[in-house]
């Protein structure tokens, strides 16, 4: 069984974010990551796995990004994927969903080669672009079935059972392999990587592959050619600090009812 | 004028809000024509409904044959709702900024070869001319930036959060056109089982109340004082992810990155403490006030007012005070 995690280099989310003069993000001065919601997509491929010892279940974590992008691939070996592929080219840079979907499906039909891939796995979206359309994408570019948003994931044999929470209902779906799957961060939470598990990553192949390499035309991808573009970034200004009191003896809240009232929101 | 495609957002043929939030931004746009998905026998009540927010057209997909399938039959009938049109016969479709509703924009950007904007809390029409994309504002990087962006090429396909416009009653012709769309087979792949509805709350939709109060890890599983404040300003509760995970609230309560982002009058954080995860999910709230034991707390921060202390005792102090200004 071949499982692909699509895993993505994020700026740290906690660290202080910003644009490009081109509206593009950030992602040179800012320290990067694999994102945390891709970590949720590691830990249920390697699961997966887990459940599986035996039955030759591999796990590839494939990211596409800048130099510095390898280190998502490289955190998700650390995790326990058994292989990396790094898909980088200057052209890539600045591309929209649309882009990198295409750019993710074709690196996903070469890593399958001969024995087709079984299982993508994908975090429910990125902490940076943050849109969450990704896993619907390849799933419309692969013409496999989207399984997404899943909080709990089963499988058994080929059929894959997700629980759904959505706006108004919670859903069961089902789908038989191969398909994409996505994980919410209800999904289970992601295991850190042991020393064993660092040591080892550094023994595990890491391809790096350009677009020439799965086919993409460089006219096909980049900001040049993104089918959105963003025309302006603005910082919102800081909050200001506001008032901040210490309850003592029932004072805390006769001042916030004093608030609220001043400000007619009672 | 082009039409504006509106994907109606109902529960059972139950219209909610934000359909009237995108029909009142697609008249900025062209022609308001609803889109319909549900079950066929409440179509007479969805009619009367978008009539009133200015619908010209409604085109009714009766749901029965492709009703236990998930996300692909809708891209599919939009796509051929919009290939019907033909070039520049749309000037947008629009879609509600839900988990399914951005999912089925993301299949039907590739299927129209056309651009997407996600998330959306504002869309204006071009300024530079007729035919030209609209303009849709985003809040990123958990709301501290904004950005504007257009779509380039093809039909601007976008989803609009909830509470994006305020919803303007208009006369529309509401002419019916019942609409069959060819689902693939492929469309079928990935199967809805089962389905549990969200049980009423009776308080406010979380995304639209303007008043929302929020408890986190400091509650300690206990919500009673959240929920009785809640209930005293007639507010709708929110929860922390620290609350979600800890199993003492649903998933649907969660505010934050990876829960509902919400923009309230009044936002009240309780024993919450205000990591990036909450921030992003209600920073752009107009105020924004805080009780929590811990002064150093990041939601300090941002907050226009915060009481530190514990929020077992001042919410409930809180409440009476309110009940008691109430009546005086």
């Amino acid at each position: 069984m071949n499982i692909v995690v699509c895993v993505k280099h994020v700026p740290d989310a906690t660290a202080d974010r910003r644009f490009e003069p081109d509206n593009t993000v950030d992602r040179g001065s800012v320290d990067g990551l694999l994102s945390e919601l891709d970590e949720y997509a590691v830990e249920q491929a390697l699961q997966i796995k887990q459940k599986r010892e035996g039955e030759g279940v591999e796990v590839t974590a494939l990211c596409v990004g800048p130099d510095k992008a390898v280190d998502a691939v490289r955190k998700a070996l650390q995790m326990g994927a058994d292989k990396g592929v790094h898909v980088i080219d200057d052209a890539i840079a600045g591309s929209d969903a649309v882009a990198t979907s295409l750019v993710l499906a074709k690196a996903i039909e070469r890593a399958g080669g001969e024995a087709k891939i079984d299982l993508v796995v994908c975090g429910m979206a990125s902490t940076d672009g943050g849109m969450g359309v990704v896993p619907a994408m390849l799933a419309e570019r692969l013409g496999l079935p989207q399984v997404t948003l899943a909080s709990v994931v089963e499988i058994q044999g080929n059929q894959v059972r997700i629980k759904r929470n959505g706006d108004t209902a919670t859903e069961v779906i089902c789908g038989t392999m191969p398909l994409v799957l996505s994980v919410t961060d209800q999904s289970g939470e992601p295991r850190y990587p042991s020393f064993k598990g660092i040591m080892a990553a550094k023994k595990k192949p890491l391809e790096t592959w350009s677009l020439g390499d799965i086919g993409v035309d460089a006219g096909q991808v980049g900001l040049s050619v993104a089918w959105t573009q963003v025309e302006e970034t603005t910082a919102r200004p800081a909050r200001t600090a506001g008032e901040i009191v210490k309850d003592e003896d029932g004072s805390g809240a006769k001042a916030l009812a004093d608030f609220l009232a001043a400000n007619k929101l009672i | 004028m082009a039409e504006v495609l509106v994907l109606v957002d109902h529960v059972n043929g139950v219209v909610r809000k934000p359909t009237y939030e995108l029909l009142t931004i697609a008249s900025r746009l062209g022609e308001p024509s609803a889109v319909y998905i549900g079950p066929a026998d409440q179509a007479d009540d969805v009619t009367e409904k978008v009539k009133k927010y200015g619908a010209t057209k409604l085109y009714v997909v009766d749901e029965e044959p492709i009703k236990g399938y998930l996300v692909a039959p809708k891209a599919e009938t939009l796509q051929q709702l919009a290939e019907r049109a033909g070039d520049g016969g749309l000037a947008a479709i629009l879609i509600p900024s839900s988990g399914e509703g951005k999912e089925i924009a993301g299949r039907l950007a590739i299927k129209l070869k056309s651009g997407l904007v996600t998330d959306a809390v504002d869309v204006q029409a071009a300024s530079d001319g007729h035919g030209a994309a609209p303009v849709t504002t985003q809040s990123v990087f958990a709301g501290n930036y904004t950005a504007t962006t257009r779509v380039t090429k093809g039909t601007p396909i976008i989803t609009v959060k909830p509470n994006s416009a305020t919803p303007e009653e208009a006369d529309g012709a509401g002419a019916v056109e019942k609409f069959i769309p060819v689902i693939s087979d492929a469309a079928k792949a990935a199967q809805i089982v089962a389905v549990e509805p969200r049980q009423a709350t009776g308080r406010p939709e979380l995304t639209d109340a303007a008043i929302v109060i929020s408890g986190g890890r400091g509650t300690g599983g206990d919500f009673g004082p959240i929920e009785t404040l809640a209930d005293a300003l007639g507010a709708a509760v929110g929860a922390s992810r620290a609350a979600v995970d800890s199993g003492w609230m649903p998933h649907s309560y969660q505010v934050g990155q990876t829960g509902k982002t919400v923009s309230p009058q009044l936002y009240v954080a309780s024993g919450i403490s205000g990591a990036i995860q909450h921030r992003a999910g209600m920073q752009t709230s107009k105020t924004i006030v805080a009780v929590n034991k811990d002064p150093e707390a990041p939601i300090f921060e941002l907050v226009d007012f915060g009481v530190v202390g514990d929020l077992h005792t001042v919410l409930p102090a809180v409440t009476t005070e309110i009940n008691a200004r109430k009546e005086g």
